[in-house]
């Protein structure tokens, strides 16, 4: 995909969308960001008009930003007493199932992220539809216009609890039969919640409470490194500065 | 008059024909299938969370999980992603040996395939003559990484280390002695790529066995042509990719479109089908692993004549030499900044794909600048083939499923993650 070509497509969008899509183009991938409501006739026209002919969708996956850009190390001080550096950690392999953080309070937390590809044209297309409400995140589904946006569908619901409005059959997919929550949220500890062993007395599969300790090798470190600034400006660019 | 009702079948998840853990729910009107519905999962490790918890580095081991048959592609897609947002490129002799590579796995997985997909239809033997080539394919693995099947030899900036100089070779035993010794070991005096170039050379006539055993076989015909018939316009529906779509007539690759490593330098063809059935899909494959054998014979040639670095002199990214570290201060504190928190990588996101055997392997990486990636999603060519089951085998006999299963190419390591 040449430079042009992806411009050209960032163009075209924003001639036939306008202000519906808010669209940036950062090394040479196009993302557009679009409201729920006006999903459904968006994904419809990039479907089928022909300068746009996305016949696939490649990829759809939820996303949580709970907790973007934290970091449990700080870079910016110096401290005379040693390792004495470490912020108190919030990451996900940090907590149990028990004290997992509950009032969370992050603006547009939950989104869906879907990849387009064009076999015609060439070219690929990022969507993100971000969900209104946070403690309900609904997402209308796809499946009328990329039948196999299905099981994608099922997953982010599965893995994040967005609920996409209008899919045939939102089952759970890829977690355990009566599994509870929804494992990839940031605020799901990364140890689980429930284990399952062989009880021998009762002759069966028991699930009892995970009993693994949470632990974190790596902390979270984001660095100003001066061979980050290059970074540091095309971010500017970026939607989450918008 | 007695009274036909449907009744709802059970398929695996253990089940020598379910691939691994398939658990496939059919609603049967006598030996048709009304309806099908696949319950996946049963192998989901979470592999993209666990990757959120630790530095980008220490995930590339993960992706070999993930489609277990073609290990070093997924590493692939994952290290490009990791690339793109970092900026860096490979040298190009790490480019070479990276398209050289995922060719050997293409040519590995093909291998797999084509052995289970037959021995699920009844046909054993192909099983054991794929097996023989595949040992000698995992061999290069071995040599070059010290793993046979897991190797984490792809890394941001380049792959782990130079080829080696020389391959290992069979000792005497009681299985291995005399002139069978000296044959098994014709090809391994040399180095790695003397050894690949005598096996590309031998590989076309070995894939004329499979085919000797299959193509005109009237039982292996009988059983795939006309069999899970997808047309273009469903192929792209369902969001499939690979020998799925190419099956169907269409010709897509990912290597000729939308070039990555060196495939753009390449010269190789790319088959597609005309009717999209598992017949079709079977020639496609098998023309695959022809035309990977002609990319890794150019690869060899090149790779031959042209010594040089395979990893970025970027010692954020990757490690300094070890007889560097022993008298450069410099280098022993990237050395230990690497290996205790690892890099970061500037914020941003992106989506890197590769053309897995199996179809486009997607990596969609999110970071917000920090050591550890902030979401990480794989898009498994299985998962979105495997959706597309109820479709199209409504209205097939309970064998065809077998058939379609085969022809998938599923590996439930990457349709559950």
């Amino acid at each position: 995909m040449s430079e042009t070509q992806m411009n050209s497509l960032a163009e075209r969008l924003s001639a036939r969308f306008g202000d519906t899509l808010k669209i940036s183009t950062v090394r040479n991938e196009v993302t557009a960001e679009v409201a729920a409501a006006d999903l459904i006739a968006v994904a419809k026209a990039l479907r089928d008009e022909s300068v746009f002919s996305f016949g696939e969708m490649v990829d759809l996956c939820g996303i949580d930003y709970l907790g973007y850009g934290q970091t449990e190390w700080d870079t910016e001080t110096v401290s005379g007493t040693g390792f004495s550096r470490g912020v108190e950690g919030e990451a996900m392999g940090r907590f149990k199932w028990a004290d997992r953080p509950r009032d969370v309070n992050q603006p547009r937390r939950f989104a869906a992220v879907i990849h387009l590809l064009s076999i015609e044209n060439n070219h690929r297309l990022r969507l993100r539809v971000f969900c209104e409400d946070d403690s309900l995140p609904v997402v209308p589904s796809v499946t009328g216009v990329w039948a196999g946006s299905n099981w994608f569908e099922r997953e982010a619901f599965d893995l994040y609890g967005i609920i996409f409005e209008g899919h045939p059959d939102l089952r759970r997919i890829l977690t355990d039969y009566g599994f509870v929550g929804h494992p990839f949220r940031k605020d799901f500890p990364l140890i689980g919640n429930v284990e399952v062993r062989y009880d021998p007395e009762q002759k069966r599969v028991v699930y009892e409470p995970v009993s693994i300790e949470p632990r974190v090798l790596v902390p979270r470190v984001i660095r100003d490194d001066a061979d980050l600034v290059q970074a540091k400006a095309e971010a500017a660019d970026n939607w989450r500065e918008n | 008059m007695q009274e036909i009702r449907n009744y709802t079948m059970n398929f695996g998840p253990q089940h020598p024909a379910a691939h691994g853990v398939l658990r496939l729910v059919l609603e049967m009107d006598g030996e048709t299938i009304v309806r099908a519905d696949p319950h996946v999962g049963l192998l989901h490790r979470g592999t993209e969370k666990l990757a959120e918890s630790k530095p980008f580095n220490q995930s590339i081991g993960y992706m070999d999980r993930l489609d277990y048959v073609s290990m070093m592609c997924n590493e692939h897609a994952y290290v490009k992603a990791i690339e793109t947002l970092m900026g860096i490129e490979a040298p190009e002799r790490a480019q070479y040996i990276r398209t050289m590579f995922d060719e050997i796995t293409r040519i590995l997985n093909h291998l797999m395939w084509i052995g289970s997909n037959a021995l699920d239809l009844g046909a054993m033997a192909v099983f054991l003559y794929a097996f023989r080539e595949r040992e000698e394919l995992m061999d290069v693995y071995e040599a070059v990484s010290g793993a046979r099947m897991h190797a984490t030899y792809y890394r941001p900036g380049g792959v782990y280390r130079d080829l080696p100089g020389k391959m290992s070779q069979y000792r005497e035993s009681p299985w291995h002695k005399g002139n069978d010794l000296k044959r098994l070991n014709s090809w391994r005096e040399g180095s790695m790529l003397d050894y690949l170039e005598a096996f590309t050379a031998d590989f076309p006539s070995k894939v004329d066995e499979y085919e000797e055993l299959l193509t005109n076989n009237r039982i292996w015909k009988q059983r795939t042509v006309g069999i899970g018939v997808i047309s273009p316009e469903l192929a792209q529906q369902w969001g499939m990719t690979g020998a799925m779509i190419r099956g169907s007539g269409v010709a897509w690759d990912l290597r000729k479109k939308q070039p990555y490593a060196k495939y753009a330098e390449m010269d190789f063809d790319i088959p597609v089908g005309v009717n999209g059935d598992c017949y079709d899909r079977y020639l496609v494959r098998v023309e695959e692993m022809r035309q990977s054998n002609r990319i890794i014979q150019q690869c060899v040639k090149w790779l031959k004549a042209n010594p040089g670095p395979v990893m970025v002199e970027n010692f954020k990214v990757a490690p300094p030499r070890r007889e560097a570290m022993k008298e450069d201060m410099e280098a022993l504190i990237h050395h230990f900044k690497l290996f205790t928190e690892g890099y970061g990588v500037p914020a941003g996101e992106t989506y890197a794909a590769v053309e897995a055997p199996k179809g486009e392997f997607g990596c969609y990486l999110v970071s917000d600048g920090a050591n550890k990636p902030f979401r990480v999603h794989l898009r498994a060519p299985g998962f979105a083939h495997l959706s597309s089951i109820d479709p199209i085998v409504s209205g097939h006999m309970l064998a065809d499923v077998v058939a379609m299963i085969g022809t998938y190419d599923l590996v439930f390591g990457e349709v559950d993650r």
